[in-house]
């Protein structure tokens, strides 16, 4: 019996204070984590977007709580004017979610451009979404009026050859991201101002 | 059986050497291996947590209970690791990204157990800190050392710090199957070969 016990205890004492270490550790490293994965994961899709712009679009951002979600939303600043927000919307591709990082022209309501953050589309298929640029820059300068399709949906976008779900999914997230934009379009102004120099 | 505490450390490097002499640690020397930054990345990882837990181990191990023994090693090693993990995400994220789920995978590698199983909860704080820097060194040189024989002769150059190092020059023509899985088994199967060869004499 008094073996069990101190089994007991010592376990107990040993997952405390691991946990504890590993909590305090967890606090300290968070904001060090989520910038790091911002620039990487996220970063050369928005500097992608943001070519030309004048400030550092992944430190440049700010959230806005839209129901449950915090969305980030990334700044452009072009000619001294903060014009450009950049988020981030999923679509389902064949593998799985396809991330899309979306540029909207606040000013002129329209599509500055896309770029593929994360995805588990097939290699040499689906995945040429993200590694072949010629896909994404389709959607550059487009109008944010119509919903935006493939060209077998009835729309302008030229589908990937052989990777047709993909390409929805980049279109459907596309479009998501319009929605989005135009429900939040309110606070996105508002919280863009902050940036005027 | 006593050595010196120089022998301890320095067993590791040679007579031990896990992934060639004890043939342990194999899921990540295979796996990672494909450039020397990976294998060095892989290999410091390891070697703190080996460090660190078998410090801790030796340290405590008058108090654990040999019943719940194998649970306390596990709840230690894995503490390390995520220690490690959480330390690689903020400081070192493209090398993270590339070691991904071998960096966890560290809890049940076979090396960390077994130095805390075999060796910390029967020795002292001091040379359990040599034996695990003895080992940790001398997987991190097996990783290298498998890394740049199959980096070397699979693209013709050596990624020490995130740019390539061309070696061969642009005429070389790269044995792509080298950095691909079954070339780590047959890059492996030479080393133990030569290993065994040199170990002779």
């Amino acid at each position: 019996m008094r073996e069990m016990i101190k089994m007991v205890i010592v376990l107990t004492i040993l997952s405390c204070f691991s946990g504890g270490v590993l909590a305090y550790l967890r606090n300290s490293t968070q904001d060090r984590i989520d910038n790091q994965v911002l620039e990487f994961v996220k970063g050369p899709a928005v500097r992608t977007i943001f070519e030309g712009a004048g400030n550092n679009p992944i430190a440049d951002r700010f959230t806005i709580k839209d129901g449950d979600i915090q969305r980030t939303f990334f700044v452009g600043i072009f000619e001294g004017e903060p014009r450009g927000v950049a988020f981030e919307t999923s679509g389902k591709g064949y593998g799985g979610d396809v991330g899309l990082m979306v540029g909207i022209d606040v000013k002129d309501n329209k599509l500055i451009g896309v770029g593929v953050t994360t995805h588990a589309e097939t290699p040499g298929m689906g995945a040429r979404a993200k590694s072949e640029p010629g896909f994404v820059a389709q959607f550059k300068e487009m109008s944010l009026e119509k919903p935006f399709k493939v060209a077998q949906d009835g729309g302008s976008i030229n589908a990937i050859s052989g990777a047709t779900i993909t390409s929805r999914a980049v279109s459907a997230a596309a479009t998501d991201a319009e929605e989005i934009y135009q429900k939040l379009k309110p606070q996105i102004t508002e919280d863009l101002k902050k940036f005027n120099k | 059986m006593a050595k010196s505490l120089t022998q301890e450390f320095v067993k590791g490097l040679w007579a031990e050497v896990p992934p060639f002499r004890l043939v342990l640690g194999l899921c990540p020397t295979l796996a990672v291996t494909k450039s020397i930054e990976n294998g060095i990345g892989m290999g410091i990882a390891t070697t703190f947590v080996l460090v660190g837990s078998n410090v801790l181990v030796s340290a405590l191990r008058k108090l654990i209970p040999s019943k719940v023994r194998i649970a306390c090693y596990i709840v230690i090693i894995a503490t390390f690791v995520t220690v490690v993990e959480l330390v690689m995400q903020a400081y070192a994220y493209p090398l993270f990204l590339k070691l991904g789920i071998f960096i966890p995978l560290i809890v049940v590698n076979c090396i960390v157990l077994g130095r805390a199983e075999a060796f910390a909860s029967k020795n002292g704080v001091f040379r359990s800190m040599l034996d695990g820097l003895g080992i940790g060194l001398g997987f991190t040189l097996a990783l290298m050392a498998l890394a740049a024989v199959r980096e070397l002769l699979g693209t013709g150059a050596l990624t020490f710090w995130v740019t390539p190092i061309q070696i061969f020059g642009p005429s070389y023509q790269p044995f792509k199957f080298m950095v691909e899985a079954p070339g780590a088994f047959v890059a492996l199967g030479l080393m133990l070969c030569l290993m065994n060869l040199v170990g002779k004499k």
